[in-house]
């Protein structure tokens, strides 16, 4: 999406330039008077993402559709009975009209673990103290109480610095990642700009929504952002970075896994590059970290944000590595009572953090034993999924992590699909997007069309996940995408072998 | 959720085993199904993991963990039981509490 509304905006100016030139002498004020308000909208509304208007979302979520061949009959033929002779509309329509939720108040399977992850029951049970008993003050320094919530809080902070190879001074406590994200991109940006010599930031156009939007700010604030392109199979190129970078760059930001099609970046060559051109790295590593080694020592990292409810912690708490030597300097976004080495002042949540800390502290130890398991799961989704005809995987097949998979199902719209299958909970994208309909700015940076961005479904496997659920999914996979094809005009064309691009559609 | 395992003695081994009976049964106490199915595996893995352990200080290391982690199963599972949702649909579902009458929304029971 990042580089679409750009160039309609482009468009549009050029537009109106252009028949403001040619066509106004010809035509008069007419034109020049419908020109006039497109050029004028252009500069003042920023819109690089398509604002999701409240009525965009028209997912009506309370009222569950079941598709079932049989239910569909039924409603098909009740409807002629009743109307005798008239024309028969759409047959989703009818199964619309006869929308039922789903009985026995069944809840749907959770295979949205990019958007969010269940507690573990072990970090749950680390934090109850600081709910029920333990209730000091960390930074309070003259009584026991503040004494033993401090003292959890730093066992945290060592647990959360040891996963990713740091310093546990290093450590932040945030809000989550994306205060992480906004804390890094404009602290660094507008400590290095005072001077006005570094105003410059690289970014990738498959960041995720704070990033881009904290770029679109301070390119507000008359910063330059280069946003590098990605290849088709969602990866940066090593070479457009370094091309890109220029003595007056301040900052590199790329993420380190992908929060809708899962591609891990090269972080230590990215890293490299960086180091090698005294340019500041920033990854946002939400969906990496915990879940895939990380070092900020071996990977050159000077800043990365974490967040503890992608890694089975409590909500509402993140961290931002900062590295010390050498030191990364950033302007403080909240100004206070100088906790957290002045850079995020406000009290520390003792619970949040020590919940943070324990999933931590189990992610590093579990790693392995997830990953393997969470492999085994993503092969056999993966493995059903792309059995199925007209199905192709987004994202590199061998660069990606193996807990989100982003599949395409050609011929099915994704949204309708979500729809039916809400006996299970998936996302076609962010959450933070889920609310529009429109298609994933992510799949169209990696040059997919309109049509394959819509019908692409992202499932997320975590921990928790088991066997039974992932068969589960692929056999109401299977047969809903089966079912929805067989309503679609479209799929009747490609089975009798039409190609589609050769079509010349008429509008009327 | 992970444990331990060692057959060094027989009364140690004795020992093991009883805290792996308990650890799976108790286990099987959460109320929410991914929990669950996770405790038993995990468990189950752990000690599969750990079977040719000799070291007895390892041994005894290991144990400590599961009896750590069998306390920690003992109060989540009874929280777990507290707040109780509905049942999965993978579950087999029949068992379901709480029917959806049309229109409605499915309410937990706030009973516990």
């Amino acid at each position: 999406m990042a580089n679409i509304a750009p160039s309609v905006l482009r468009q549009a100016s050029r537009l109106a330039s252009r028949s403001s030139v040619s066509a106004a002498p010809r035509r008069g004020v007419p034109v020049l008077s419908r020109a006039a308000p497109a050029a004028a909208r252009g500069p003042c509304k920023r819109c690089y993402v398509t604002q999701s208007k409240s009525d965009n979302a028209q997912v009506q979520t309370d009222t569950a559709i079941r598709l079932d061949r049989a239910e569909l009959e039924k409603a098909g033929a009740t409807l002629e009975v009743k109307n005798g002779s008239t024309t028969h509309v759409s047959p989703m329509a009818d199964v619309l009209k006869q929308a039922v939720k789903l009985d026995e108040g069944q809840r749907p399977i959770y295979l949205d673990m990019q958007a969010t992850t269940p507690v573990d029951p072990r970090v749950l049970d680390a934090m109850l103290p600081y709910y029920t008993g333990v209730f000091g003050n960390p930074h309070s320094r003259t009584h026991a109480y503040g004494w033993e919530s401090e003292r959890a809080v730093e066992q945290a902070r060592e647990h959360i610095a040891k996963l990713i190879g740091a310093d546990p001074k290093e450590i932040i406590f945030t809000s989550g990642a994306t205060e992480s994200n906004n804390m890094s991109i404009k602290g660094v940006a507008r400590f290095f700009g005072r001077s006005g010599k570094k105003k410059h930031i690289i970014t990738s156009q498959t960041e995720h929504k704070c990033v881009l939007d904290s770029c679109r700010n301070l390119q507000d604030e008359g910063y330059e952002v280069t946003y590098l392109p990605v290849n088709n199979n969602g990866l940066i190129d090593l070479d457009k970075l370094r091309a890109a970078i220029r003595p007056e760059t301040a900052l590199v930001s790329i993420m380190a896994v992908n929060n809708e099609i899962g591609v891990i970046q090269p972080l230590a060559e990215i890293g490299k590059i960086c180091r090698e051109h005294k340019v500041f790295f920033h990854t946002d590593a939400a969906q990496a970290v915990g879940k895939i080694p990380l070092d900020v020592n071996a990977m050159n990292v000077d800043l990365m944000s974490i967040s503890s409810h992608k890694i089975y912690g409590p909500k509402g708490i993140g961290a931002c590595y900062v590295r010390r030597r050498p030191r990364v300097r950033l302007e403080p976004l909240i100004s206070g009572g100088g906790q957290e080495r002045g850079l995020r002042s406000g009290t520390l949540a003792p619970a949040l953090v020590v919940g943070f800390g324990e999933a931590c502290r189990i992610a590093a130890e579990e790693m392995e034993y997830d990953h393997k398991r969470v492999k085994a799961l993503s092969d056999r989704l993966l493995n059903g999924l792309l059995s199925m005809e007209h199905t192709n995987q987004n994202g590199d097949p061998n660069h990606f992590y193996p807990g989100c998979v982003n599949v395409s199902f050609a011929y099915v719209e994704g949204e309708s699909l979500l729809m039916a299958l809400k006996d299970i909970a998936l996302s076609s994208g962010s959450a933070c997007t889920s609310a529009s309909l429109e298609p994933s700015y992510v799949l169209r940076a990696l040059g997919n069309s309109d049509e394959n961005a819509h019908s692409s479904i992202r499932f997320g496997i975590g921990r928790f996940t088991t066997e039974a659920e992932i068969d589960y999914v692929l056999k109401a996979v299977k047969e809903r995408v089966g079912f929805l094809r067989e309503l679609s005009p479209l799929w009747e064309l490609v089975q009798e072998g039409v190609d589609l691009n050769t079509i010349e559609w008429t509008q009327h | 959720m992970s444990a331990v395992q060692a057959a060094a003695k027989p009364e140690s081994a004795q020992k093991v085993l009883s805290l792996y009976r308990q650890l799976l049964r108790q286990g099987n106490q959460f109320s929410a199904y991914n929990f669950r199915e996770y405790a038993r595996r995990r468990t189950r893995d752990a000690f599969r993991e750990n079977k040719n352990v000799e070291d007895p200080r390892r041994v005894q290391e290991l144990v400590q963990k599961g009896l750590e982690q069998l306390q920690m199963l003992k109060r989540q599972t009874i929280i777990s039981q507290f707040y109780q949702l509905d049942r999965l649909v993978v579950e087999g579902g029949i068992s379901g509490k709480d029917q959806a009458g049309h229109g409605e929304t499915v309410r937990q029971k706030d009973t516990g």
